[in-house]
């Protein structure tokens, strides 16, 4: 147990520990090598693993992603290092016409053991092309697991949750959260893909969130308890799928939701989860279900106009404000 | 031209407020066609015409409350001239034969209302659905909690009203068995479920001072139906499926056709016979209360239409979306109370019926065929009659007849 | 160039297969018994021919969405294809897939793809880990004149390239990309030439010729197998038929199909033969006798085949549990 390691470190370890296990695993993107990461996860590992394992990739996405793929049905484990969400679409056509799509098609021959780590979120004041969040618009596809690691632990065990699935497991980890500080177990059973987490119980409002915004909803939480509303927060952990069963119980025990979605509002996310409650447990509901997105623009440079933009713990407060009227 | 008149809907309904018309005047109604809403007593109630014509005028405003019987439309059939139509007044204008429902109407529903207060008395009642789920648990009515919150209900307010009306409204059994002296406390205001025990009440106590009931109980061997009906389900899908309650109830039917004496009323010292066999099937209502509504034409129909027709009711009752002529043509009534162990239902008649039939719980019992004593599943049948209408011969007939048929399900197909 | 009788009657069994198999096709099409999308091979057979018969079964094939020819030419039975192509549960990918994606676990046959170009990348992943795992294993991969001039090209062929990998490139060019000429989509038509930039062994071959293309493929193996790096065969060659079944073919000449039938692969084959004294034994109509016998049987075996339930929609977009 390490109490105090961030989530760079926590990921690095888990990349270390997956390549001594098992030689199928490699690491291959754009700079992980002798770079050692844009992010400087993979600070170190070219050293220890050699060129072989750590591939530094020319600037093709849509080769080095689909490359993955081809690997990974001929047996490798391997990890695709995507330096920025927004360059992921550069490898759309790979993710979506190929390694979500494979298995189907090929009526259940082909299966590919893939695992894509991409760099995700804003608040770096790094503008439109490189700061937005497209972890809830992934989550429409059937065929790809998507995971949002919010804490260290998480980074550290979605890493090897992701590399034991045999289908191909996006990551989507917040840069802003590189630098974030934890408590880490490693002998510890992983919670699995497709579970929940309650960090916070309350009993007014539930807040269901992911990723960076995990940090904002319970600081708005504690801020609401003050007031003496008791908020529960829940961490989804995986987009894809969604949890609904620990969903569902939320609902049932406070009445009321409020949904904090790092994605734009329109087709997100969180309008999935409401589609959900809507359908599943419309009759436990006594408000609206409220939510907080990142406003509808590319973001923008300037720092008070790129804060204005993304969720904020004190728009979480006022929103559940809104809610228990 | 003939005159659309508010039904009677039941032995007990005296009165019900006109919600909503379905159709406007000048149009072109066919027969059975549903042309109102109306709220009774027992919950909304879809009302059809019964002939095909024009509405040549709509007499009653929505929101009023109208005796049985009261003219609320005319209907001119094709070709026929307009007539200029009498007077109708409104219930409260006109002197009522007999004391209305032991619920009074709320005020404002006694005089006619300016347009504006009816659009304010028929606005939609603001509650989050969790506050209708518990309401409607409760037999909290949300329109008095409406009222006194101005703005749009909430959990806590209908825990809140729940927790100062005390125990007096819900927890009263919802069957007719049950129906005990328990509403010897004062009827709460004006809400659904006190409405309708009042309801029940009435007929139940009219039931037990005019009928002398005599009542048979046969045990019967469920083991060949079930074995039977499990066997059929397993090549039908999920939705097809067809439940033991369903198999009783078209057992019930075809033994009924054989001793059609039970299926019928008792009306001015005669007894008549129906042909048609409408059993009114008794169903309990999440938010208390019971009704029966009828199961029309169930001769007509086979195994398969019983169940469908009976999940069909089961979830109109349940909506609230029932349609008059369920309401009305119930011909026998039939109560199943296995589900919560009852072994054996002693029913109370529901007039003018002449029979109510009682199923109990199936349950493993040892059974004695011959010298072998084995385990087999066993569920009590029982037939309530009037001895006024028939004797305890007839309702024997009828319990043998039961039986038959459910030792050879196959004919129940 | 060698070419024996055995040699002479196999790949022109082979290639025979492809086009009455394809043949039927069309007849079948026509009585809506294959649906979606139909793309036929025919006038392309010797590419396919040529090319599998230097492949050995470890190694890897990824084909276009052109495929019914790859994959009869490497083995997997016309039976499977035919099922696939009437979407029933027998079919080669069990009626998921379709015309555009027949796939087959056995014979390392990874499929069919729609998506111009998309199988590039693949093949860069495949080689890449055969190259890792040290295993001595070729991976083909098959594509249009059409994918050269997708970024998915560009990008992969650099990368094979760079890291040496064993792939083999068969850019089959039949002169459009759907209706689009050749010479209206690419700056330099030489396609051999763009593959070379990247210094990657290039060259065209006259695709029409099963021989000229069994023997540049024999050697690229070869190649690949002792330098390790990746070769690109350009195969120039012509479809006889429309791009799809539904095309009224506006962007040709009628004439020019009819210069580039005289070329017909098994015209040349036969022509070859009989030069050589050999055309008598092989025995053209046994041949087709056999071809039509397996043709039949596809065909009765796919009227024959089930549908997949519908209760089984949902399966094959994750692993089963069972399967981890």
């Amino acid at each position: 147990m390490s109490e105090n390691i961030s989530y760079r470190e926590a990921l690095r370890m888990a990349i270390r520990e997956a390549m001594l296990e098992d030689e199928r695993v490699f690491l291959m993107g754009e700079d992980v090598g002798h770079y050692g990461g844009a992010y400087a996860v993979s600070m170190g590992l070219l050293k220890e693993f050699g060129a072989q394992r750590i591939i530094d990739t020319p600037l093709c996405e849509s080769a080095f992603t689909g490359a993955g793929i081809g690997a990974a049905l001929n047996g490798m484990r391997p990890i695709v290092e995507i330096m920025t969400a927004n360059f992921s679409l550069l490898a759309l056509d790979q993710i979506i016409n190929n390694a979500a799509s494979l298995l189907h098609m090929s009526g259940g021959q082909f299966n590919v053991p893939l695992v894509i780590r991409m760099a995700s979120g804003g608040g770096k004041q790094l503008g439109a092309q490189h700061s937005h969040s497209f972890e809830g618009w992934f989550a429409h596809i059937p065929g790809l697991k998507i995971l949002t690691p919010a804490t260290v632990q998480d980074a550290y065990d979605m890493l090897h949750l992701a590399l034991a699935d045999p289908d191909p497991v996006l990551i989507f980890e917040n840069a802003l959260l590189y630098n974030s500080k934890g408590a880490l177990e490693t002998q510890k059973k992983a919670l699995p893909i497709g579970k929940a987490f309650q960090h916070r119980s309350g009993k007014d409002l539930s807040i269901f969130t992911y990723g960076i915004s995990l940090f904002k909803a319970l600081e708005a939480a504690e801020t609401l308890s003050a007031e003496g509303i008791d908020a529960e927060v829940i961490d989804l952990r995986s987009l894809r799928p969604l949890d609904d069963e620990a969903i569902m119980a939320s609902v049932a025990k406070t009445h009321r939701v409020l949904i904090v979605d790092e994605g734009w509002r329109s087709g997100s996310i969180s309008a999935e989860i409401m589609a959900r409650i809507n359908e599943q447990a419309f009759f436990e509901l006594d408000a609206p279900m409220r939510r907080v997105c990142t406003e509808e623009v590319p973001l923008p440079y300037s720092q008070h106009l790129e804060q204005a933009a993304i969720p904020q713990s004190e728009k979480i407060v006022d929103m559940a404000r809104t809610l228990m009227e | 031209m003939s005159e659309f008149t508010m039904p009677s809907l039941g032995a007990d309904m005296e009165s019900a407020v006109l919600m909503e018309w379905r159709v406007k005047e000048g149009e072109h109604v066919t027969k059975g066609q549903v042309i109102a809403e109306v709220e009774t007593s027992k919950g909304v109630i879809e009302i059809e015409v019964f002939e095909e014509g024009i509405v040549e005028k709509l007499l009653i405003e929505p929101d009023t409350e109208c005796a049985a019987g009261t003219p609320l439309a005319f209907i001119r059939s094709e070709g026929e001239k307009t007539v200029q139509e009498p007077p109708v007044e409104p219930l409260a204008e006109t002197a009522p034969q007999e004391p209305l429902p032991s619920t009074p109407a709320e005020p404002q529903r006694e005089v006619p209302k300016t347009k504006h207060e009816e659009v304010q008395q028929t606005q939609r009642i603001k509650a989050s659905p969790a506050a209708r789920k518990k309401a409607a648990e409760m037999g909290i009515n949300l329109a008095e909690l409406s009222d006194t919150s101005g703005g749009a209900v909430h959990l806590n307010t209908v825990q809140s009203a729940r927790q100062k009306a005390q125990e007096s409204v819900s927890e009263e059994s919802s069957h007719v068995l049950e129906v005990k002296a328990e509403d010897t406390q004062p009827p709460k205001e004006n809400s659904f479920a006190d409405g309708m025990r009042q309801a029940i009440a009435k007929a139940m106590s009219r039931s037990n001072a005019e009928i002398p009931h005599y009542y048979l109980s046969m045990a019967i061997n469920m083991t060949p139906a079930l074995t039977w009906l499990e066997e059929l389900n397993s090549e039908l899908s999920i939705q097809e499926r067809i439940l033991p309650a369903a198999l009783l109830i078209r057992a019930a039917v075809k033994a009924l056709q054989e001793v059609p004496q039970l299926n019928g009323f008792w009306q001015e010292n005669t007894h008549q016979l129906k042909k048609e066999i409408n059993p009114g099937i008794a169903i309990s209502l999440r938010k208390g209360g019971l009704i029966t509504p009828a199961l029309i034409d169930a001769q007509e129909m086979d195994l398969q239409k019983t169940m469908q027709a009976l999940g069909e009711l089961i979830s109109r009752t349940r909506a609230g979306k029932l349609r008059s002529s369920e309401m009305t043509q119930q011909s026998i009534t039939i109560t199943n109370l296995g589900d919560l162990g009852v072994e054996r239902v002693y029913g109370v008649i529901y007039p003018p019926q002449v029979a109510i039939i009682g199923f109990g719980r199936i349950s493993d019992a040892p059974w004695a065929q011959g010298d072998t004593l084995s385990v087999r599943k066993v569920m009590h049948a029982t037939i309530s009659g009037d001895h006024r209408a028939t004797d305890g011969h007839t309702g024997a007939l009828f319990l043998d007849k039961l039986n038959q048929l459910l030792q050879n399900p196959k004919e129940l197909l | 160039m060698y070419l024996d009788l055995n040699r002479g009657r196999e790949f022109y069994k082979k290639m025979l297969l492809i086009r009455r198999f394809e043949e039927r096709c069309v007849e079948l099409y026509s009585h809506e018994k294959i649906r979606g999308f139909l793309h036929l091979y025919i006038g392309e057979e010797a590419i396919a021919v040529g090319i599998m018969q230097a492949l050995g079964a470890e190694d890897a094939v990824l084909a276009t969405y052109r495929e019914h020819g790859h994959a009869l030419a490497r083995g997997i039975s016309a039976n499977k294809v035919m099922a696939e192509l009437y979407g029933k549960a027998e079919g080669a990918s069990r009626g998921r897939g379709g015309s555009m994606h027949i796939f087959d676990a056995k014979s390392r046959f990874y499929g069919g793809s729609a998506i111009v170009g998309a199988n590039l990348p693949l093949a860069v992943g495949m080689a890449l880990s055969d190259k890792m795992m040290q295993r001595k294993r070729v991976t083909v991969c098959f594509f249009g004149d059409g994918a050269v001039a997708e970024g998915e090209f560009h990008e992969s062929i650099n990368l094979t390239a760079l890291w040496q990998l064993p792939v083999l490139f068969v850019c089959e060019n039949n002169l459009y990309g759907m209706g689009t000429a050749l010479t209206i989509s690419h700056s330099e038509t030489n396609l051999a030439r763009k593959a070379a930039a990247y210094r990657v062994h290039s060259q065209q071959v006259d695709g029409m010729d099963v021989l000229k293309v069994a023997q540049a493929a024999e050697e690229a193996v070869q190649r690949i197998h002792s330098a390790g790096g990746p070769v690109f065969l350009e195969c120039l060659s012509y479809r006889f038929r429309a791009h799809s079944m539904y095309d009224a073919e506006l962007y040709r000449e009628k004439a020019e199909v009819e210069e580039w039938k005289t070329k017909d692969p098994l015209v040349l084959l036969q022509k070859r033969l009989e030069t050589m004294g050999l055309w008598e034994e092989t025995n053209a109509q046994g041949l087709e006798d056999e071809v039509s016998q397996i043709v039949n049987e596809a065909v009765d075996f796919a009227e024959k085949g089930t549908l997949e339930p519908i209760e089984d929609l949902m399966k094959f977009v994750y692993t089963p549990k069972e399967k981890q």
